[in-house]
């Protein structure tokens, strides 16, 4: 595992494929993506992921290392066997493989060694022994938050248990659609590179270093201005591109090109907004730009010499260089009013914090690196074969051996509560009050069988009311379902508040929930009481993104005949849309059991 | 390399006052510190762990008891015998996300149990974090029955643990400091209540900021010796003004009209309990302390106000605002 082996030079047949004879293990075939040549204004996408591969090799750990998205294939190879090729030889190079343990990680206790030796053997982590070189994550957009978190810590201190592990990390992002790798990661890391859109052919060509171009008087503070232009919050983006600049000057001063180089590697791929172009005649920044790319500094005087003014300023130059390399379907998402990665997260880490935990219920016998070790239940097993297993002149250990080891089975909590959220409103509401008690009931009964919970929220005149916290009892539910009352305005935004409540405070006790919400979308009730249509109306809306920023499952049933403002409350909350002007109870738990 | 200087952090004056105080006086409770990445979070906690003079500890003691005074749950420093003392750096101890609880209490000594069969208990985080830092970086993504045993023992000094058939008690006095981003998620009101202080920082908006603070990490990583001598002078001085500030503490007095003015404040926020007056009474007196003052005044109760109070406050979906700009009402109301 030590050292990386030089790679021999690839040979490449007339396809343009390669055969490699190290190509590492699990080779697989993907087919390659089209390759993109041809596009004259864009930079060149391998040349970049190139140069970053060098810059990590010289200081890994530095840079922090790279996210590197694409999909397991001949480019991914090639980019790791350059980055492996311009480290210096016999640098650590290890491979995190999935589902690692603390111990493996961090360093600890070798069980297997100790239980052979009979007394304790300590053995370094995985990050231990990869200080001074770099870690490879595969499949990292599945990393479980805690590993994200060590990692986070190891590469801000230099440690893991105390043993120095100063490392370079590379995060293999094979994800597609909304799995991304955990931002607290990637934000530590200088580049983020994407090869999901190169061909092979691509990364034979060869692409000089460019000319450094005029020493810039202020680097620092061109790199913070762009930083700003392009909406990178985080200070470590500017802090991650000052370092790249330095690193690509080397020894002598940083020139411009060498900012705009940075830019395009660190900031770039961080963008979270497009900064609006600029003519450059104008002196002053469009008035509509809300936050402009300028810099408070002393603006230089316009200027009548033979050089326009607009050109003196760095960020007019780099802007430019910088925005051709911002990822394609950044503006998509951008305009889809997602930012890259917030929606990736919020749902999994709950998810992932979950399994990792539940209720232990037992133990079983296994390896403890896949569970956790139930202590005293490997004792109690290895307790009868003491006599036996004692030999002269060493009564006193416990012999342990591997048939004993018990591990701890931990329940999943996997159980469901569907939270009613009830439009008790108006003149038809008895009868929709009377369906939506059905279908609980229903529900109820169902739920009975599997374990599972549902609540309901009833919103009428000026207010919501938890009508039914989360239960399973049949009695308790039908008891609250009877006396229920309907009638009066339909205060929708306090309803969804109160119903995400709910919903939230069933996910933190480690259950699912799930909302279903019936209602006309009609609000004319603002959360303060008051009547006004167009308040309230406005509020059901804020109140439906926050339930989609929640991330919590959302079935709308439109209990209305006409009219298009449920569907409007439900595309708010990017839940699920069903019209059932006349719901039947049994209709309505079928719909709601298919939805959900 | 030398650890990046805390006199050189720039802007953030909250989260430093906020740290400042929890180091004069680690009874008033933890520090939670919520706002976006890369705003130094991290770096100011380490940056003042580093900063506070070495402490004496007793060798071989898991639990850095001081060798004047050992912890009287010491289990270790109660089986008595001769005491030599080491200096030792105040610990910062990482809380890893997803750490179990056998991690964060301790548990029965794996290797000792197989290799001896001896029943000893291997002391936790908490147990390293004695008398220093215990840093939790996404603190609200942190399970809550962690959390709450975090508070319970930052809040007593002891952590009790009765597992596994063991029973001991050991000394678990730090400074717990949490952090997060609300985005992802935010802690149960309860366990909100129970910090002490709350700041709030955000990525500096203005363009002269941002490019100090790139430029102070620039510098440092060119020549941290050089940058961390340049600013030694600083970091004595604030060395010196905690040291000061602790022995200071004891004979700070808070006046009545204080006090009435603490239960003013929090009546008129609505915050529930006694908590919101004691941590306001306590943290004033230790940042009197640290200004030098005699006693408390309505300066100190305005400047840590907000920081104390502001993440007690009911939540109230119809006031837009935010909780700071109702602490701020508040004050000018009481102190009109």
């Amino acid at each position: 595992m030590t050292g990386a082996p030089p790679v021999p030079p690839p040979s490449v047949d007339c396809d343009g494929h390669t055969s490699r004879p190290d190509a590492g293990k699990g080779r697989t075939h993907t087919p390659l993506p089209p390759p993109s040549a041809g596009e004259g204004e864009a930079p060149n996408l391998w040349a970049d992921a190139h140069r970053a591969a060098h810059l990590i090799a010289a200081d890994p750990i530095a840079y922090g290392g790279a996210v590197v998205r694409a999909p397991p294939g001949p480019v991914r190879e090639r980019w790791l066997d350059t980055l492996r090729a311009a480290l210096p030889p016999d640098t650590p190079w290890r491979r995190l493989p999935p589902g690692i343990g603390d111990d493996a990680l961090l360093g600890g206790l070798d069980l297997a060694a100790t239980l052979a030796a009979g007394r304790a053997v300590a053995r370094a982590g995985l990050l231990a022994g990869a200080d001074g070189g770099i870690v490879v994550v595969p499949m990292a957009e599945r990393l479980p938050p805690g590993t994200a978190s060590r990692l986070a810590a190891a590469l801000d201190t230099g440690t893991a248990s105390d043993r120095p592990a100063r490392f370079g990390l590379i995060l293999l992002d094979e994800g597609d659609g909304d799995e991304a790798v955990a931002e607290t990661l990637a934000d530590r890391l200088a580049f983020r590179i994407d090869l999901s859109g190169i061909g092979l052919a691509e990364t034979w060509a060869d692409s000089p270093d460019p000319e450094p171009g005029a020493a810039a008087a202020d680097p620092v503070g061109d790199l913070c201005a762009l930083a700003e232009a392009f909406g990178v919050a985080s200070l470590r983006g500017p802090i991650l591109a000052t370092r790249v600049a330095r690193g690509l000057a080397g020894d002598r001063p940083i020139g411009r090109q060498d900012i705009v180089t940075a830019a395009r590697l660190v900031l770039a791929p961080r963008a979270t907004r497009l900064p609006a172009p600029q003519e450059p005649a104008r002196e002053e920044p469009a008035p509509e730009n809300a936050t402009p790319p300028e810099e408070p500094r002393a603006e230089p005087p316009p200027d009548d010499a033979a050089e326009p003014a607009a050109a003196d300023r760095p960020e007019e130059i780099v802007l430019e260089a910088v925005r051709a390399a911002i990822p394609p379907n950044l503006l998509d998402q951008l305009l889809a009013g997602r930012h890259p990665l917030a929606g990736a997260k919020a749902g999994r880490v709950g998810q992932a914090a979950a399994s990792r935990t539940g209720r232990p219920i037992g133990s079983r016998r296994g390896d403890p690196r896949r569970g956790r070790l139930d202590l005293l239940g490997t004792l109690r097993a290895a307790a009868p074969w003491q006599a036996v297993r004692q030999t002269e002149g060493e009564t006193h250990r416990i012999v342990v051996r591997r048939d004993d080891l018990r591990i701890r089975i931990l329940r999943q909590r996997t159980e469901t509560t569907t939270v009613f959220c009830v439009d008790a409103s108006g003149s038809a509401a008895l009868e929709r009050l009377a369906e939506a008690k059905g279908a609980v009931e229903l529900l109820l009964a169902e739920a009975y069988v599997r374990r599972d919970r549902v609540a309901l929220v009833a919103f009428r005149g000026t207010g919501a009311e938890l009508v039914l916290p989360p239960t399973r009892s049949l009695t308790r539910a039908k008891r609250g379902l009877s006396g229920l009352p309907g009638g009066g305005g339909t205060p929708l935004a306090a309803g969804i508040d109160a119903a995400v409540a709910v919903a939230v405070g069933v996910r933190r006790g480690g259950s699912r929930p799930a909302i279903v919400l019936l209602t006309d979308g009609r609000a004319n009730v603002a959360r303060s009481g008051e009547g006004g249509r167009a308040r309230a109306g406005a509020e059901a809306l804020q109140a439906a993104r926050a339930l989609r920023a929640a991330g919590l499952p959302t079935l709308v049933v439109d209990t209305g005949s006409r009219g298009e403002e449920a569907r409007a409350v439900a595309d708010a909350m990017g839940a699920r849309y069903l019209k059932l002007p006349r719901a039947e109870a049994g209709q309505l738990s079928a719909a709601v059991r298919a939805a959900l | 390399m030398p650890t990046f200087p805390f006199s050189a952090i720039v802007g953030q004056d909250e989260m430093r006052q906020a740290l400042l105080i929890a180091a004069v006086d680690p009874a008033v409770g933890g520090v939670l510190v919520f706002g976006d990445r890369g705003t130094g979070k991290s770096t100011a906690i380490r940056a003042l762990a580093a900063l506070l003079p070495p402490m004496r500890a007793v060798v071989g003691c898991p639990y850095n008891c001081d060798p004047d005074s050992p912890a009287d749950s010491c289990p270790h420093c109660a089986a008595g015998g001769p005491r030599k003392s080491h200096k030792k750096a105040v610990p910062v101890v990482d809380l890893p996300l997803g750490a179990t609880e056998d991690r964060v209490v301790g548990t029965l000594d794996l290797e000792r149990a197989l290799g001896a069969g001896v029943k000893a208990f291997e002391p936790g985080l908490l147990a390293r974090a004695n008398r220093g830092f215990l840093y939790i970086d996404e603190v609200n993504l942190l399970e809550d029955h962690l959390v709450d045993l975090l508070l319970d023992v930052a809040a007593s000094g002891v952590n009790t643990v009765e597992r596994e058939g063991l029973s001991l008690r050991h000394p678990a006095r730090f400074v717990l400091v949490g952090s997060g981003n609300p985005e992802e998620g935010e802690l149960r009101p309860q366990l909100l209540d129970r910090f002490g202080l709350a700041c709030e920082v955000v990525t500096p908006k203005d363009i002269p900021t941002r490019i100090a603070v790139v430029r102070a990490r620039d510098a440092y990583e060119r020549d941290p010796e050089g940058f961390c001598a340049a600013r030694s002078g600083e970091e004595r001085k604030i060395q010196k003004r905690i040291l000061l500030a602790r022995e200071r503490l004891p004979s700070v007095t808070v006046p009545d009209a204080a006090l009435e003015r603490t239960a003013r404040l929090c009546l008129a926020l609505g915050t529930d309990g006694l908590r919101g007056e004691l941590t306001l009474m306590r943290t004033a007196r230790a940042l009197a302390a640290l200004d030098g003052a005699e006693t408390v005044t309505d300066d100190h109760l305005r400047r840590i106000a907000p920081a104390a109070l502001r993440h007690r406050l009911r939540r109230n979906p119809l006031d837009e605002s935010g909780s700071t700009a109702r602490v701020e009402r508040a004050l000018t109301e009481v102190f009109l």
